[in-house]
């Protein structure tokens, strides 16, 4: 019994690799570039704001004062404008080191694109980067396969090692439902021929490439909702910000520009504006490495909605072939007497189900017998007969359908079948079973029960599906009755009895209609409308051709739950997106106590140079004002990068429903964003204020 | 603080406990079409007016359709009002024989009562002829109100609506509306007040001879009629220039809770309203809930602070020996018949709301106890909030809410099943700020600006406190003041040679006009959005709208918003000067 194919993962680009880092660097100085910063409000603002407290410095070091008032010193200035050059840094790192790990990747697998000539079917050859569509090719044993395409003749053992992961070869034969092939892999033994399905420089390697790099990425709908947001809240704060310096003067308050701007950034939501890209580029690589390939990122992010998940039976839930489970003896006879007749029958049944019920049999003791030592003449199952079994020291043993065996012992002397046989038979097949009856000469033996069986673990990932709030509906083609002993069995909520692919695309739309999110995984040509019909369509990679091009993600693995991780990390994009902006706008609370009691120190002081009564407002116990400004900087700027983990490998995800998770988030992230930037304020500030000399 | 004072409080507020659903459900009965029991009476008024009126109201109006009938009704409605206000020297019953106010000060007026505002930089009784009041004033109170309650039922409407793009028709819900709901409790309150002393009279001023020999006047009028509706309807707008705090206004202890009952009944009852229709009660219930805890803190620390005394009394060492650091309480601009708990708790509610009635002064409030009027504007009159307002607002807020909490859960956000997406963020991001940025801007402009700043009578931070709080107060749509800033210079106890001062007049219009309508059509318009939306059933990984971590959520949502908005101006105006023992 094979258990669920173990999810694989692949190696984690590590985030400190020497080539990744210099890259992120450099990149991170290009991106400095306006044209680049203004595709992002946040971080543009900020840009901006560096800029222009770089000029209110350089005034300052040609003799000239504060621009906007105050007597701030220039190294204040200095300091701030530095500070926010570096936040702009900071974020562009953030992005470049996700798309560095994506181009690690992608570098391994662009190795696989080597030019070849390859032959066509009519001797002729092309080089493999200008075929196209239609053209046929044939490739050898030791040869790697120049395109995407569908084996239209031959078998043969490819390995896929290198898009996988998975180090066994394996089968590609033409016809059925494993005849696509993909560029880049290698034909291991014999000889196929295989007709292109891609256009150049569109293969799923190609693809694939371009989305670990990040090059196709483009902005998903929460992502551009959450911008609008970050930019509305930019927006508010420019103002409330801008409405400062007349307050201020109301007041007789001078406040420099660069007090305004230190101000600014340390307010609008530059925590999770340098790190929104970076997230949505990670979440994309986490994806792959679980060897997922999504055709779009939104169609990662619609996964985390999902709310009905369709799986066919066959091949998904159950092996896809019967196995004995069961031997069901007549009145007076023996359950092990049964059980040997059965082996002896089946000895020779190289089908799965005859190699069943030899394993069962051992485990009521039966030895395998001696082929050649008993002296037996084996009879193979022929359409006319519907049964086979073997000749040996005189006896006849038979095994097949109910009908042919009653036929079968009926035909000699005295041979009846005996009334719980047609009992048995009936109970079996209502249960969804098959039922083999055995006979020794004209005596009926008993029943043997083959079931079809669920695959293992299959109930706790269902189970785990059904935490996450998603239905699993298994698709079936076998009759009701049947269909419903196999969900119970395997713990699915609902089941499609005898459908057709109509009636499965007929479903989905139902279930669209009802407003839910359907994802299905199919691997099969008929599968493919229900692929293309479903939010979320996950093809086998060992599936057709069709199937792979009408879903939006393919599982390199084949695992028809891989869903489950789809979903985690779907979740995950949009939980660590909602989480950094929740901390984000929460630690404006400590930057309001660390800058205004600053600017307002002096405010209706009672006497002149002395302190005013707003400066009892400075209850993290800052040193200077200068020193509480630019500590707010700091931790605004610094936060960037000690969040980068985060944001690439995402906040974790639990099935553990959705209020509990808003709970558990709140407090992290909101409760945490209100308190950290206290104490990260109050540690910055006591390093620089002594730093100063106090 | 006393027992009295507290039994008080929580006696007003379980009678709106008991009120919500039961007009809430009658309400959700008007606005869904089922019949109720006032219909065999009104049914051929209401048919009668569609005819007049030729509204076609069986036809559903999109959410374009919607507005612009809502703009349409109320352009039309301004003009009609402000021909009123500046032809008093035609009108009958002007006994007084008031002339009209300047233009600016009654483009003002009119702007404000159009909004739902009632600012008053006019004096009621010392400018308006009962025409004015009655046919201008309390028509508009009525109306106005009435526009708040339809977008409100529109939104919700759009909420629920689950095919096409029909959010109900204006007309109806208009004239639904105020004969159905307004009307009937505007007619049995006016009588409750008058029983209780409260005036109603088209007569002349009284003239009196007081106890020093000195003759005097009187004003009278139909104050009832209007005292009633200024409550109901959230408006505010007193008939007398001391609003609340006038005899004839507001009589007695009862009436002081009545009237608050009044402003407090439609607002709350619109939660159960929503609840009802949108098929939860407990969705209405938590929206009840986030905004009954703003309003318990705000009405504690009012209470609170206004007992603790203020600084002066402190300086002087009035202490009373009933309660340990207490100076007796800051009587300051406070009526003797409702005190310390009856004002906190009135003020309190009409901040709470778009009301803006008062029945004291602000401007003689301790630091600490002047904050939370300002604290309640600033959350944008979602606690409980204006008719209708309160409710969309907050369902704006909630929307907000939803889309970080949702993403927070994984799933994209959902808002009762439907996706709440890029389109709806701009809109409900730009209906919630619109209204605090306004009132921002409009106080640095007036700060900075000669020409505002003559409107300021103060110094220091209580001169910022009355000019932020009039601009703050006038973008919220409230219209209460914190006194000391005006608009309006009137000479005389008539108003032969007033005139109005043209920058605060016509700012203070800007802000009433702009940030009661520009919301108006963003939320109509995210209505519209939703309207169309497919809904999807709520599963383990939905995240509920109608639990206690959703209204903490809410909460947390609302006070963040107006905190990281408004913690500045705040800094300098009534925290800086509650922070120092410095008289201003």
């Amino acid at each position: 019994m094979s258990a669920v194919p173990a999810i694989h993962e692949r190696e984690a680009v590590s985030l400190f690799q020497a080539d990744i880092v210099r890259r992120a660097l450099l990149d991170s100085l290009i991106k400095l570039d306006p044209r680049v910063q203004i595709r992002n409000p946040v971080m543009f603002v900020v840009e901006i704001g560096a800029l222009i407290t770089t000029i209110a410095w350089l005034i300052q070091l040609g003799g000239g004062k504060p621009l906007g008032g105050g007597n701030e010193p220039a190294w204040f200035t200095f300091t701030v404008s530095i500070w926010l050059w570096l936040t702009v840094v900071f974020a562009n790192i953030a992005e470049a080191f996700a798309e560095g790990r994506g181009r690690a990747q992608a570098s391994t697998l662009r190795a696989m694109r080597k030019e070849t000539i390859v032959t066509l079917r009519d001797g002729s050859t092309k080089p493999a980067s200008e075929l196209t569509r239609g053209d046929v090719v044939v490739v050898e044993s030791g040869e790697m396969i120049p395109g995407d395409g569908t084996v239209i003749e031959g078998i043969a053992t490819v390995d896929e090692s290198a898009i996988t992961g998975e180090s066994a070869p394996v089968i590609r034969e033409s016809g059925g439902d494993r005849s696509a092939v993909t560029g880049g892999t290698r034909v291991t033994s014999d000889r196929i021929v295989v007709e292109i399905t891609q256009q150049p420089g569109h293969s799923f390697l190609d693809r694939m490439i371009a989305l670990v790099e990040g090059a196709e990425r483009r902005k998903t709908p929460n992502e551009i909702a959450l911008g609008i947001l970050l930019a509305a809240l930019t927006l508010v704060f420019v103002i409330v910000v801008a409405a400062l310096r007349p307050f201020g003067l109301f007041a007789d308050t001078a406040i420099s520009e660069t007090t305004l701007i230190a101000l600014l950034v340390a307010l609008i939501p530059t925590t999770i504006g340098a790190l929104l890209s970076a997230i949505g580029i990670a979440g994309m690589d986490r994806l792959v490495r679980r060897n997922v390939l999504a055709l779009s990122g939104r169609a990662v992010e619609a996964s985390g909605d999902i709310d009905v998940l369709l799986l066919d039976k066959t091949g998904t839930i159950t092996l896809g072939n019967r196995q004995a489970s069961e031997f069901i003896p007549m009145p007076g006879v023996p359950e092990a007497e049964l059980a040997e007749a059965a082996q002896l029958a089946s000895l020779a049944d190289e089908t799965p189900e005859g190699r069943s019920i030899v394993v069962l049999a051992k485990t009521y003791g039966i030895r395998e017998h001696d082929m050649a030592s008993i002296h037996a003449e084996f009879v193979p199952f022929t359409a006319q007969t519907r049964m086979s079994g073997v000749d040996l020291n005189g006896q006849q043993l038979r095994k097949g359908a109910g009908d042919a065996i009653i036929a079968f012992a009926e035909q000699e002397e005295g041979g009846h079948a005996p009334p719980e046989l047609q009992v048995e038979l009936d109970r079996i097949g209502r249960e969804g079973g098959t039922p083999l009856a055995v006979a020794r000469d004209s005596q009926i033996l008993g029943v043997i029960y083959l079931k079809d069986t669920i695959k293992e673990g299959m109930r706790e990932r269902f189970d785990h599906l059904r935490a996450m709030g998603i239905r699993t509906v298994m698709v079936t083609g076998d009759n009701r009755l049947t269909a419903a002993k196999i969900a119970e069995e395997a713990g699915v909520d609902d089941f499609l009895a005898e459908a057709t692919p109509e009636a499965k695309l007929a479903l989905i739309r139902e279930q669209q209609q009802d407003g839910r999110m359907v994802a299905m995984t199919g691997d099969g040509t008929n599968d493919a409308p229900a692929l293309a019909q479903a939010d979320v369509g996950v093809a086998m990679n060992t599936g057709t051709q069709a199937a792979r091009e009408a879903g939006n993600m393919v599982d390199l693995d084949s695992n028809p739950t891989k869903l489950i991780e789809i979903v985690e990390v779907g979740k995950q994009l949009l939980i660590t997106r909602g989480a950094l902006t929740t901390f984000s706008i929460a630690n404006d609370v400590a930057k309001y106590f660390a800058i205004l009691p600053a600017v307002f120190v002096a405010t209706y002081a009672a006497s002149p140079g002395g302190k005013g009564p707003l400066h009892v407002l400075n209850i993290m116990d800052l040193g200077t004002p200068q020193s509480a400004i630019v500590s707010a900087v700091i931790f605004n700027a610094i936060v960037i990068p000690m969040l980068i983990p985060i944001a690439l490998r995402g906040v974790s995800y639990r099935p553990i429903g959705a209020s509990a998770l808003l709970r558990r988030n709140l407090w992290i992230y909101g409760l945490g964003g209100i308190i950290a930037p206290f104490i990260g304020i109050k540690l910055i500030d006591l390093i620089i204020h002594n730093l100063l000399g106090g | 603080m006393t027992l009295q004072g507290w039994v008080q409080i929580v006696v007003f507020f379980a009678i709106i406990v008991a009120i919500t659903p039961v007009l809430g459900g009658y309400m959700a009965r008007v606005y869904t079409g089922q019949h109720v029991f006032l219909a065999r009476v009104l049914g051929p008024f209401e048919r009668g007016i569609y005819r007049v009126i030729r509204a076609d109201v069986r036809r559903e109006q999109d959410w374009k359709a919607y507005a612009a009938s809502v703009m349409l009704f109320s352009l039309a409605g301004w003009l009609l009002m402000y021909l009123i206000l500046r032809t008093q020297t035609l009108h009958p019953f002007n006994p007084e024989g008031f002339h009209s106010a300047p233009w600016n000060v009654t483009f003002n007026t009119v702007t404000s009562f159009l909004t739902n505002t009632n600012w008053q930089y006019y004096g009621g009784e010392t400018t308006m002829s009962y025409f004015s009041q009655m046919a201008g004033l309390t028509v508009q109170n009525f109306v106005s109100a009435a526009v708040g309650i339809c977008v409100a039922v529109a939104l919700i409407r759009g909420i629920i609506g689950r095919n096409g793009k029909g959010l109900g028709n204006f007309w109806q819900d208009l004239v639904r509306t105020v004969l159905y709901v307004l009307l009937p409790i505007a007619v049995l309150g006016a009588l409750v007040l008058v029983s209780q002393g409260a005036i109603q009279t088209l007569g002349h001023y009284l003239s009196f001879t007081g106890p020093t020999g000195l003759e005097g006047h009187m004003a009278v009028g139909p104050v009832a009629s209007q005292e009633v509706i200024k409550n109901l309807g959230t408006n505010g707008g007193g008939f007398f220039n001391t609003n609340g705090a006038h005899p004839f206004e507001n009589p007695n202890g009862l009436t002081n809770i009545f009237e608050i009952l009044l402003v407090f009944c439609i607002p709350a009852s619109l939660t159960a309203t929503y609840g009802r229709m949108v098929g939860s009660r407990r969705q209405g219930w938590a929206l009840f809930a986030a905004m009954t805890v703003m309003f318990v803190v705000g009405v504690a620390v009012l209470y609170a602070a206004e007992v603790h005394g203020t600084p002066a009394q402190h300086a002087a060492g009035l202490h009373t020996q009933v309660y340990s650091g207490s100076t007796g309480g800051n009587m300051e601009g406070k009526e003797q018949r409702f005190g310390i708990a009856g004002s906190a708790l009135f003020n309190t509610v009409t901040t709470d709301t778009s009301t803006g009635a008062v029945n004291a002064a602000f401007d003689s409030l301790t630091g600490l106890g002047g904050a939370v009027p300002m604290a309640n504007l600033a959350t944008g009159e979602v606690i409980f909030g204006g008719v209708g307002s309160g409710l969309y607002v907050m369902l704006l807020y909630v929307l907000l809410a939803v889309f970080i909490g949702g993403l927070m859960v994984g799933r994209t956000p959902e808002m009762l099943g439907k996706k709440i997406e890029a389109r709806e963020i701009k809109l409900a991001s730009l209906g919630i700020l619109i209204t605090p940025l306004t009132a921002l801007i409009s106080t640095a402009l007036a700060i900075a600006d000669h020409a505002g700043r003559v409107s300021i009578f103060n110094k220091g931070p209580q001169g910022f406190s009355e000019t932020f709080y009039a601009y703050l107060s006038q973008s919220n749509n409230n219209g209460s003041a914190f006194a000391g800033y005006t608009g309006f210079i009137q000479p005389n106890a008539g108003n032969v040679g007033s005139h109005g001062i043209t920058f605060a007049d016509l700012l203070g219009g800007f802000d009433l006009a702009f940030a009661r309508y520009a919301p108006i059509l963003f939320v109509l318009a995210v209505a519209g959005s939703l309207a169309g939306k497919r809904v999807s059933p709520a599963g383990l990984g939905t995240m509920r709208t109608d639990n206690p971590t959703f209204v903490v959520l809410l909460i947390g949502v609302i006070i963040l918003v107006g905190a990281l908005t408004f913690f500045p101006a705040l800094l300098v105006g009534p925290i800086v000067q509650s922070l120092t023992g410095h008289l201003y």
